[in-house]
């Protein structure tokens, strides 16, 4: 069976942060449950914070670095997708939302995603429903039902097996079974021809 | 090969001193640049078009037919004619006329434009970039090899036994090149004409490049113009050069980090090294230039871009010397050394007149 890839995107910036500390535990707990299924996956970690200079350098010239570059591709070939960000004054990150502007249009059609975030206090979750999940369906990717908001009360107080847990086993079940029950992935190429000459020629 | 310069006509304030260029001094200047070129032996300068300041070249052919009549051996060229937005009727009259005043000494590339506002102004919507592109090349071509044209299509009003003037100087169209950087659509359109395809090459990496000129041979060879080895390609380059490499970075460094597209963006260095723009000394020009054929294969024309950014037309006359003097020599020698026998050069007038001569002396 071909080996499934599950990307997390994690836009923290601190070292260690919260948000690579959810999206960890999303993907792991998404890697258990293909794994209870027979699915073999390979997990790989895109830490946005690594590609700061580089993702607004592609908004200003246009073309990615190298480095950017292998990043984006990794993400365009997902068969799932982790995404979690800080929340900042009430929606994503900025540099969040820049990496998922210079991904490209068409890149995560159909392409299930899991999203979480990240804040200071409970108040924030909800943007998580009128800001990221909005993003991720005009992309057209498939937005699983759960998604994990993590406060600090969640680390703090509450026990390993608390609601949190709870949360992150019920939404990495949903993108699990999202993945399972797809064809692996074929990334675009942007460069391949779509038409036949003759096609252009008379405007069909 | 064909080696020359291309200037995309902008005027831009010098950032090391606060200067900005007047338009007529801009103009001027791209026209001592023009027939400087000839003078230290290139053989192409080629203008871009454009309908928005901080450009000043909107009329190519007036700007070439000056050039034209002070120059004698200089082909004469666009970097790129909007074949989107001009209207193709006048495009094959412009460049015919052109033709008879320079001796031939004439081709085009044609382009799309990116600049959105650019085309309600000219009546056209940039959604129709494609099709336009497509649609008007294919009346520029009729109207140029056929004396009479009746025709009728989406984008302008019908034409009814129309005959666009002059025809062309002996009956041969000019050569054309297609420029794009990442539409296959238009790397299958030079394919289907068996025309030349250029590509830009200087503001993205390598890959782009590699990939476009590689689906232009593959498909030039499936029309049927002959192997893949054969299809004619002109590449870009932009380069900036002083005898010793630290004091072209020093010097290149300002104009670089304040330039349009892509000032205030990746380092000097990075870009360097993630597109082929050279900024060293004349022997790392001809090094890194002489690796573009490693991905697209011997090709036909090399153009490069010296003008730009706010640099003095003085600093510009001097790249201008190196590239004559010390560059081009080298990489014609080395490039031909290189190509195999067979790897034709680019068309010009008077090789596609010998070319039907011949033909037609076979017949009879």
């Amino acid at each position: 069976m071909t080996t499934r890839s599950l990307v997390v995107v994690s836009a923290g910036l601190r070292v260690p942060s919260s948000t690579r500390l959810l999206a960890d535990q999303l993907a792991s707990a998404t890697g258990a449950e293909l794994d209870r299924r027979g699915v073999p996956v390979r997990t790989e970690v895109v830490e946005l914070r690594d590609h700061g200079h580089d993702v607004v350098n592609h908004l200003l010239a246009g073309f990615p670095s190298e480095a950017l570059k292998r990043a984006l591709d990794t993400v365009a070939a997902a068969d799932g997708l982790v995404v979690v960000t800080p929340i900042f004054n009430a929606s994503y990150s900025g540099l969040f939302k820049a990496f998922f502007d210079v991904l490209g249009d068409d890149a995560l059609v159909d392409r299930p995603v899991l999203v979480g975030a990240t804040g200071g206090t409970a108040r924030h979750s909800l943007a998580l429903e009128h800001a990221l999940r909005p993003m991720f369906s005009y992309l057209r990717a498939v937005v699983v039902p759960t998604s994990v908001f993590a406060a600090p009360e969640d680390w703090a107080g509450g026990s390993a097996q608390g609601t949190l847990r709870g949360r992150i086993d019920r939404a990495a079940g949903e993108l699990a079974e999202q993945i399972a029950r797809r064809e692996p992935t074929e990334a675009a190429d942007p460069f391949r021809l779509t038409t036949t000459f003759d096609q252009l020629l008379t405007g069909d | 090969m064909q080696f020359g310069i291309f200037s995309v006509g902008d005027v831009t304030t010098d950032p090391t001193n606060g200067r900005e260029p007047s338009e007529a001094e801009r103009i001027k200047a791209m026209v001592t640049i023009a027939l400087k070129a000839e003078e230290v032996g290139l053989d192409v300068f080629a203008t871009g078009e454009h309908h928005n300041p901080p450009f000043v070249p909107s009329s190519p052919t007036t700007m070439l037919g000056f050039v034209a009549a002070r120059t004698s051996r200089l082909l004469l060229s666009t970097a790129t004619t909007l074949i989107t937005t001009n209207d193709p009727v006048k495009i094959a009259e412009d460049y015919a006329m052109l033709q008879h005043l320079a001796d031939g000494r004439v081709d085009l590339m044609m382009g799309r434009g990116n600049t959105g506002p650019v085309y309600p102004w000219f009546g056209q919507d940039i959604r129709n970039g494609i099709p336009l592109a497509i649609n008007n090349y294919d009346l520029l071509r009729r109207l140029w090899r056929e004396d009479v044209v009746d025709w009728e299509g989406k984008f302008r009003t019908p034409l009814q036994s129309f005959t666009s003037t002059p025809r062309p100087l002996d009956g041969i169209p000019p050569f054309v090149w297609h420029g794009s950087i990442r539409s296959p659509e238009i790397a299958e359109q030079a394919a289907y004409y068996g025309d030349g395809f250029f590509a830009n090459h200087i503001f993205w990496p390598k890959e782009h490049t590699q990939r476009m000129v590689g689906l232009y041979r593959q498909r030039f060879e499936y029309y049927g113009h002959g192997d893949a080895d054969r299809a004619i390609v002109g590449l870009g380059g932009q380069v900036f050069m002083r005898q010793n490499s630290q004091d072209a970075v020093r010097e290149f460094r300002p104009y670089f980090d304040n330039a349009p597209v892509y000032g205030h963006g990746p380092s000097l260095e990075d870009f360097s090294r993630e597109t082929p723009l050279t900024v060293g000394s004349p022997q790392q020009v001809i090094d890194r230039t002489l690796t573009f054929r490693d991905y697209v294969g011997d090709y036909q024309r090399q153009l490069f871009l010296v003008d730009h950014a706010g640099l003095p037309l003085k600093t510009v006359l001097e790249q201008l010397d190196i590239l004559g003097e010390e560059v081009v020599p080298v990489l014609r020698r080395e490039f031909a050394a290189l190509r195999p026998a067979h790897v034709p050069e680019a068309p010009t007038h008077a090789s596609m007149k010998a070319e039907r001569d011949a033909a037609a002396e076979t017949v009879r």
